[in-house]
């Protein structure tokens, strides 16, 4: 009998308590604590603050336990919350000059003021499966150098700039409000400050991917590490009845400089470019893809042929989010048999013309359904 | 010609730059109902330049472009809104490009190709759209059988008699073609051009027709334009230009290219 | 009871909601301003997409969150909220809004048509005439009835300002030279107010002549698309056709197997795994109300009563 779309509200919720406990796993085992998660799975906290748009390594240790280890679960659930989150101002742009650096190198040149800095790294490890880790990890607190690094530490495109081989950053006006892409709707083509908020909470393997394509020559536009720099900055505020900035905490950053070979156009003489990328915490391959990517959205402005993915900015824009992707692509599960039905009794009336046509001739002019 | 002789078009001093290079600079020239006007030059000469900013796709740096609508009022192309704009050129204009990829939706069949315009202009009756389509593929001398086909399965001649059909469905006072031949065979460039000929003697148009090809316009065009470095260089009677180049890049164009 | 006559006051109220630290209706009164704005605007254009600043939601993109931030912007302590999806009061996605509202906003809920304020639906317009105190909100996966036409927003927006709406007629047109006859079947574009060509979001062309001129207000919010638009109350919606090719609806052989009704959209249940199958109605209310009324349908082998509006639940 006919019972099969009722009791909705029942099965959600024992789904839900279902879920509930599978995340929780074997009672016999410890829970995992937010200051485990927050401590000992680093990285994934930084991508979800950083393509969660909030830095809170707390909130986000939260969301990847309630996640159960889905990240993009994760970012959901930090952007659900931020949205509803009151705003008291803009703080002042990052300097990320004076950046209290953990690492930072240069592919561009071999030593520079303020030298290579390794810091943490999975780049000069050998990706082996370390089994000894596997019975648990009592390694020492590794030991620290006595001196802090060099707080000069002049940036890799300043360098260039001095000989004028780099393209001066566009100065923003000072009036122009900068966009918001929380707030407003995208317009296209979309101006760099809309384009570089959305590759920052872009999805990074949607990033990943779209700079390999312009490696690969979907675009291609030369690119080479300026430099890279992980460390924490400091950010500043300026209440409005305090007529200064004031520092209000630390954050910590990953930075990206790309620097882009350019032939030069009629206005312009040939000259390196620039292509920028800035996470939250340290996620070092999303601020590269994203520097490529941020390049190569550039071509219209640079005058160069638009002709890959990369370079579209709609077609970039508005598929780098992975919460609407996520949401769009899984919302096939939900009923559509309306819709499926409204297509079950048109096609049903096709094919039964195309019977029809076929049973009342048998002769030849009349052999297609289209001829009719 | 009984009716008395008000210019269709009237070009005043256009000129247009990229940035500091010069696409083209200072021309001016009118064109009557009926007439067809050969614009010649190199690669480079400003004529696609040139055709882009008549042809109400490209603003121009200055000069003035004055048309003389159906309802007999002259009008500025670029001072019409774009809405106006954007309808004239779908209804009393026609441009036929030299890639009809330009020209042409790809990705419908080659009666919706031609249907598009009637439909666009509010056109609701399916049996007159496809009747109009079948008439004007004819007049084309394409197969009607294929009719429901794509552009993409048609050889390029056809797919430009497409492009051509596809325009005059609205009944245009003014075409405009870019290079409607070039890409072609030759024994398919002159079928081509036989036919154009037919319509635009039969049906009155008026013609732009921008080439490299002097062998077109000797066909097509009832006067010439040379165009070098932007500017146009020698202007007048198609016969009388190519018989009797007065120009020396004009005489080096003839010499060259035109086999006496 | 066997059936709800009355409104479904939520079990708790305003003082105890489950969702602690949010806004009346979860959105913070600053961004039901931002929203209320928008549709304003759409009120005033009708037909036409207005952009606005959507928020993320707690629920994911495309499972009704455009929906969702309209009723949160228009909804108020008095209402009396219905929400369906694919005409049916008990599907998960229908399931889960209304049961967000309740715990946000603490108003009443209800499945029957006729005494809800508001009915956030997805696919379907229900059955029963609406009237002037109600309004429909619609959840839109795609609004912009050119997309699949031409993938580029700001050649759309521009096709739109200029009313160049050739090209859907050109695919109109395909259909009837490959098929004989239109093959859209939902989504299926209309003309509002005979200027703007919308989407009326995935319901079945079936229910494309509710939308003409209908008494209550329609709002339409696609949130990962971040438009909103409107078709105010008594507007002329038109399905796009030809003269010759003129716009059809659904037909079906059978009545409502349950309560044998003709000229409701049904849906195919199937019942076996030999093609066995019967036609309900897709609007839950409605079927459950003639019932009610003493109609049974040929799918009912016993007393008509035996399947009430619970659906059979002991």
């Amino acid at each position: 009998m006919y019972v099969a779309v009722k009791g909705g509200e029942q099965a959600i919720e024992n789904s839900q308590a279902l879920l509930a406990d599978r995340r929780r796993g074997d009672r016999s085992l410890p829970e995992l604590t937010i200051a485990q998660i927050r401590e000992q799975m680093p990285l994934a906290v930084d991508r979800v603050m950083t393509e969660g748009s909030l830095h809170d390594r707390d909130l986000a240790a939260l969301a990847i336990k309630q996640a159960a280890g889905d990240m993009h679960e994760a970012v959901f659930l930090l952007r659900a919350y931020r949205t509803t989150l009151p705003r008291f101002g803009i703080s002042e742009p990052l300097n990320t000059d004076r950046m209290h650096i953990h690492r930072r190198i240069s592919a561009t040149y071999k030593d520079l003021p303020g030298g290579q800095v390794l810091g943490a790294s999975f780049d000069y490890t050998h990706r082996l499966l370390d089994f000894a880790l596997a019975a648990g990890d009592d390694r020492p607190v590794a030991e620290l150098a006595e001196h802090a690094v060099d707080a000069r530490m002049p940036r890799v495109a300043e360098i260039l700039d001095h000989e004028g081989l780099i393209e001066c950053e566009a100065p923003d006006s000072d009036d122009a409000p900068v966009s918001d892409i929380t707030r407003e709707s995208p317009r296209y083509p979309a101006d760099r400050a809309a384009r570089l908020q959305a590759l920052a909470r872009g999805d990074e393997g949607y990033l990943l991917a779209l700079g390999y394509s312009t490696q690969r020559g979907y675009g291609n536009n030369h690119p080479f590490v300026g430099e890279i720099r992980h460390g924490t900055v400091s950010v500043e505020f300026e209440p409005e009845e305090l007529g200064f900035p004031i520092e209000i905490g630390e954050i910590e950053v990953t930075e990206c400089q790309m620097v882009n070979q350019f032939k030069g156009s009629t206005t312009k003489p040939p000259q390196f470019t620039r292509g920028y990328g800035l996470t939250f915490g340290h996620c070092e391959r999303k601020a590269m893809s994203m520097a490529l990517v941020d390049r190569a959205l550039r071509a219209e402005e640079l005058g160069e042929t638009i002709d890959a993915p990369a370079q579209d900015h709609e077609f970039v824009l508005s598929h780098s989010d992975s919460v609407e992707a996520s949401g769009f692509v899984q919302h096939l599960k939900l009923p559509h048999y309306v819709d499926f039905q409204a297509e079950l009794v048109t096609v049903r009336a096709l094919r039964e013309k195309a019977r029809r046509l076929a049973e009342s001739s048998d002769d030849p002019e009349s052999s297609s359904i289209a001829a009719e | 010609m009984t009716a008395p002789r008000t210019p269709l078009l009237t070009v005043d001093g256009l000129t247009h730059r990229y940035g500091e290079r010069i696409g083209c600079s200072d021309v001016s020239f009118q064109m009557f109902p009926g007439e067809v006007l050969g614009i010649v030059g190199e690669s480079g000469s400003g004529k696609t330049t040139l055709l882009k900013c008549i042809s109400g796709q490209m603003e121009p740096t200055e000069g003035s472009i004055l048309y003389a609508s159906r309802d007999a009022r002259d009008v500025e192309v670029y001072g019409l809104g774009e809405a106006r704009r954007r309808m004239l050129m779908r209804t009393d204009w026609g441009i036929v490009y030299q890639n009809a990829r330009d020209g042409l939706r790809m990705k419908v069949s080659a009666g919706a190709n031609v249907g598009e315009r009637l439909m666009a202009i509010g056109e609701r009756n399916y049996g007159d759209i496809r009747h109009q389509a079948e008439d004007w593929l004819t007049r084309v001398e394409m197969d009607i059988a294929r009719m429901d086909d794509l552009p993409a399965t048609f050889s390029g001649g056809m797919q430009q008699r497409l492009q051509i059909a596809r325009n005059l469905v609205t009944k245009p006072r003014l075409v405009f073609m870019d290079e409607p031949t070039s890409g072609l065979d030759v024994s398919v460039q002159a079928r081509l051009l036989d036919l154009v000929r037919g319509l635009v003697s039969t049906l009155g148009l008026a013609c732009i027709v921008v080439t490299h090809d002097l062998g077109v316009v000797r066909l097509l065009s009832h006067r010439l334009m040379v165009m070098k470095g932007g500017r146009v260089v020698e202007h007048g009677l198609t016969d009388q230009v190519l018989d009797d180049p007065q120009h020396a890049y004009t005489q080096l164009l003839v010499s060259s290219i035109l086999p006496v | 009871m066997n059936r709800m006559t009355t409104t479904t006051p939520v079990a708790s109220s305003s003082t105890t909601l489950g969702a602690e630290g949010y806004n009346f209706a979860y959105l913070d009164e600053q961004t039901k301003r931002m929203i209320r704005r928008a549709i304003l605007k759409a009120v005033a254009i009708p037909g036409y997409q207005v952009p606005f600043g959507s928020r993320e939601m707690p629920l994911p993109y495309g499972w009704g969150t455009g929906g969702i931030q309209v009723t949160a912007s228009v909804i108020g302590p008095q209402d009396v909220l219905k929400v369906i999806d694919q005409g049916a009061d008990d599907t998960t996605n229908a399931v889960n809004i209304r049961r967000f509202f309740a715990k946000t906003a603490g108003v009443a809920t209800t499945e029957k048509t006729d005494q809800a304020s508001l009915i956030q639906t997805r696919h379907r317009i229900p059955e029963k005439p609406l009237t002037e105190n109600q309004i429909l909100i619609y959840q839109v996966p795609l609004p912009e009835p050119l997309r699949k036409l031409e993938p580029r927003e700001t050649e759309t927006r521009t096709m739109h300002a200029l009313e160049e709406y050739g090209v859907m007629h050109v695919s109109l047109y395909e259909d009837i030279a490959h098929f004989g006859r239109i093959t859209k079947s939902y989504d299926y574009p209309v003309r509002v107010n005979d200027r703007y060509v919308m989407a009326p979001s995935p319901i079945p062309k079936f229910d494309n002549p509710k939308m003409d001129r209908m008494p209550a207000l329609q709002l339409f919010g696609a949130g990962r698309e971040k438009r909103i638009y409107a078709v105010p109350p008594y507007t002329k919606v038109k399905s796009l056709d030809f003269e010759d090719h003129p716009f059809e609806i659904e037909t079906w052989d059978e009545p409502c197997a349950l309560c044998a009704a003709t000229d409701s959209y049904l849906d195919e249940v199937v019942t076996d795994d030999k093609g066995g199958r019967m036609f309900v109605c897709s609007d839950s209310d409605y079927c459950a109300d003639r019932r009610d009324a003493g109609h049974a349908g040929p799918g009912l082998p016993t007393a008509p009563k035996a399947i009430s509006r619970d659906g059979g639940k002991p």
